[in-house]
C-alpha cells in the first residue's frame, strides 16, 4: 500500500518534471545509453533473437495504412517483449525518454473538451487496422480495457477501473497533468504498460485527448455520477 | 437437417448482431453454447469437407485420399490432434492448413499461391476451410498430442514463444497484451491466458470454429489473422512462419488437454 502510494507520488513528480522539461527536449539526450543496454531475460537462446526479428518482418506484408514499418520495434517495444520486464534502471531510462515526447496543451487547456465527444472516443475501438482507410479519426478503445461509466456493463478488465475518476482522485493540477501525460504516452509512467501511447503513437489527436479528459473530469460526465 | 441448422445459425447471427443484445448474450455465452451443442453449424462444413476430400479435383484430377497428415497416407482419424508436426517429405513444420495446401499441390496440382494470395471465405481458401472442418471433426474429444522432440519443432516453439511476447505496431501490442493474465476481458469477451497450459489448450483447442455473430466458419489461420489485425500489425501472410510458430507454441503448451473441435464461438 505504502509503496504503491510512494510510486504514485514519484510518478506525479515525474509528470511535473516532464512538464518543466517540455520544449527543451534535452532530457533524453542526457540519458546515456549504457552499452550492455537491454538484456532480454528471455528463456530462449540469444541467437534466436535475430531469427525472431527476421520472422516478424518476413511473415508479414503491407496492407493499406498498415505498412511493414509496423513490424520494427522501437526501444520500449523491444525492451518489453518478454514475460519479465527490464531492471528498474532500464525502466527509468526508458520512461524518461518517453516522458520527453509528451506534448502538453499549448494553451494550458487540459479538460475543456466536450465529454460527450470523449464518450464516443472512449467507446470506439476503431482505427489503424489494415481495413481502416485513414489514420485519422480513430477511437481510443478505452472501454476495451477500462470500466468508466458505471452504467456501462460491457467493459474490459485489462486496465484499472476509471469509474468515478475525478470524484475519487480530485481535480488537482497534479492529477490533471498526470492524466494528460498518461493519455498522451502511457509508457512515460510505466515503460512496459499494456496501454497504447495515444498521443505519441498518433492514435488520438490533441483535441480528441482533451475530449477524453473532459469525459474523465467533467462533473456532468457519467464517469463521475 | 441442413436447412434447419442454417436457419438456426442465421437466427442466432441476427439476434447477436444488435450491439445491445450482443453484450448481454456474450456474457451468457456458455448457456448459449450449450444450446447449440446438439447442432453446431460447423457440421455442415464437416460434411462438405468430407465430400471434398473424396472428390477428384485440380489439374491432376485426384482426390486427397492419399494425403498423409502425419499418421500415414489417408489416415484422418486423430491426425489433427497431433498437428502441427515436422514432416520429413516437406522438410518443414506444418500446421493442418499448410499440410492440406501441400497435399493439394502434390496430389491435385493446385497452386499454393492461389491459397496464399487468396482471401478467407473465398475460392480455394474456402474449400480448405471445409477440409479443415472435416479433419478436425475426426479428432473430436482427442487430447492435443503434439510431438515437440524434433529440433525444428523445438525451434518453432521457441520462435512462437518469442513472437507471442513481441510488441510491435501502432498500439505496442503483443499477443501477451491480451492473453497473459487470468480472467481478463476485452469489453465483454473473455480472453484465455495462453501463457498457461489450460488457457493455451482452450485457445488452441476450440478453433477452427463456427462464429455465430457472422455465421462464418473460421480456421486457426483466420483466427490468428484477425488477432494480428486487432494488434495493428501489418498483415500476416497465410501459412507464414509466424503463424506456424505461434501454433506450435499454443498447441505445445496445451498438450494433454482435450480439444473441442470444431468450436462454436460468438
Ligand atoms: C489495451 C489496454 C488499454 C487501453 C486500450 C487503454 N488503457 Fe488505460 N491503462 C491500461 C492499463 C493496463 C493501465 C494500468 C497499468 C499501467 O499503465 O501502468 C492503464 C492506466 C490508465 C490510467 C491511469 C490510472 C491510474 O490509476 O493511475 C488512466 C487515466 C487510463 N489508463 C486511461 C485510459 C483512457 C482514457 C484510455 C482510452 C483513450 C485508455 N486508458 C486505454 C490499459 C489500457
Ligand atoms: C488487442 C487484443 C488482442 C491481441 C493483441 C491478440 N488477441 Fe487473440 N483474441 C482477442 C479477442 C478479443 C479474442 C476473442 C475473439 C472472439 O471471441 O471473437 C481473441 C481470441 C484468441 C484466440 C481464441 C481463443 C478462444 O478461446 O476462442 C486465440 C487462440 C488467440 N486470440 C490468440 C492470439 C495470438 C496468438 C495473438 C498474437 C498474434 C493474439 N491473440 C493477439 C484479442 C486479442
Amino acid at each position: 500500500m505504502n509503496s504503491a502510494f510512494a510510486l504514485r507520488s514519484a510518478l506525479l513528480s515525474a509528470a511535473i518534471v516532464g512538464l518543466a522539461a517540455c520544449g527543451k527536449k534535452e532530457e533524453p539526450a542526457k540519458v546515456e545509453a549504457p552499452a550492455p543496454a537491454v538484456q532480454a531475460p528471455a528463456p530462449v537462446a540469444d541467437d534466436l533473437q535475430p531469427k525472431v526479428e527476421e520472422m516478424m518482418l518476413a511473415s508479414f506484408k503491407a496492407n493499406g495504412i498498415a505498412s511493414l514499418d509496423r513490424q520494427k520495434q522501437d526501444a520500449v517495444q523491444k525492451a518489453c517483449s518478454s514475460p519479465t520486464q527490464p531492471d528498474a534502471e532500464t525502466m527509468k531510462r526508458l520512461e524518461a525518454a518517453e516522458m520527453a515526447t509528451i506534448q502538453w496543451p499549448s494553451d494550458g487547456n487540459y479538460t475543456g473538451g466536450d465529454w460527450k465527444e470523449g464518450q464516443k472516443i472512449a467507446a470506439s475501438g476503431r482505427g489503424l487496422t489494415w481495413t481502416d482507410k485513414t489514420p485519422d479519426n480513430n477511437g481510443g478503445g478505452c472501454y476495451n480495457c477500462h470500466a468508466m461509466d458505471p452504467n456501462e456493463v460491457s467493459e474490459g478488465t485489462i486496465g484499472v477501473s476509471l469509474e468515478g475518476y475525478a470524484k475519487l482522485r480530485g481535480t488537482s493540477e497534479e492529477v490533471i497533468k498526470y492524466t494528460w501525460g498518461k493519455l498522451w504516452n502511457a509508457k512515460a509512467y510505466n515503460a512496459c504498460s499494456d496501454m497504447p501511447r495515444n498521443g505519441y503513437g498518433g492514435i488520438l489527436t490533441e483535441a480528441q485527448i482533451r475530449h477524453v479528459m473532459a469525459y474523465l473530469f467533467d462533473p456532468q460526465s457519467p464517469v463521475n455520477q | 437437417m441442413r436447412k434447419q441448422l442454417i436457419a438456426a445459425a442465421i437466427g442466432a447471427g441476427v439476434a447477436l448482431a444488435s450491439p445491445a443484445v450482443f453484450a448481454q448474450q456474450d456474457l451468457n455465452f456458455d448457456e448459449y453454447r450449450a444450446m447449440l451443442e446438439d447442432g453446431n453449424p460447423a457440421e455442415l462444413y464437416e460434411m462438405e469437407g468430407e465430400e471434398l476430400w473424396k472428390t477428384a479435383r485440380g489439374p491432376k484430377n485426384a482426390t486427397l485420399e492419399q494425403c498423409d497428415l502425419g499418421l500415414g497416407p489417408g489416415v484422418v482419424q486423430g491426425a489433427a490432434a497431433q498437428l502441427p508436426r515436422y514432416f520429413a517429405d516437406a522438410d518443414k513444420v506444418q500446421d493442418l492448413e499448410t499440410r492440406l495446401m501441400y497435399c493439394m499441390e502434390k496430389q491435385q496440382g493446385i497452386d499454393p499461391a492461389e491459397i496464399v494470395n487468396g482471401k478467407f471465405l473465398q475460392g480455394e481458401r474456402r474449400q480448405m476451410a471445409a477440409l479443415v472442418a472435416y479433419v478436425v471433426g475426426q479428432s473430436k474429444g482427442e487430447k492435443i498430442a503434439v510431438d515437440l522432440s524434433h529440433p525444428k519443432m523445438k525451434e518453432m516453439y521457441a520462435l512462437g514463444e518469442q513472437a507471442f511476447y513481441y510488441r510491435t505496431g501502432a498500439m505496442d501490442f503483443a499477443c501477451s497484451s491480451c492473453h497473459s493474465q487470468d480472467g481478463k476481458r476485452i469489453r465483454a469477451t473473455q480472453l484465455p491466458n495462453i501463457t498457461k497450459p489450460e488457457g493455451a489448450a482452450a485457445g488452441w483447442g476450440s478453433w477452427p470454429a463456427y462464429r455465430v455473430s457472422n455465421s462464418q466458419f473460421w480456421t486457426m489461420q483466420h483466427r490468428l489473422w484477425d488477432c494480428f489485425r486487432q494488434q495493428r500489425t501489418a498483415e500476416p501472410i497465410f501459412a507464414s512462419d509466424v503463424t506456424i510458430a505461434l501454433s506450435v507454441f499454443m498447441a505445445g503448451k496445451g498438450n494433454g488437454a482435450e480439444a473441442q473441435w470444431p468450436g462454436v464461438k460468438r
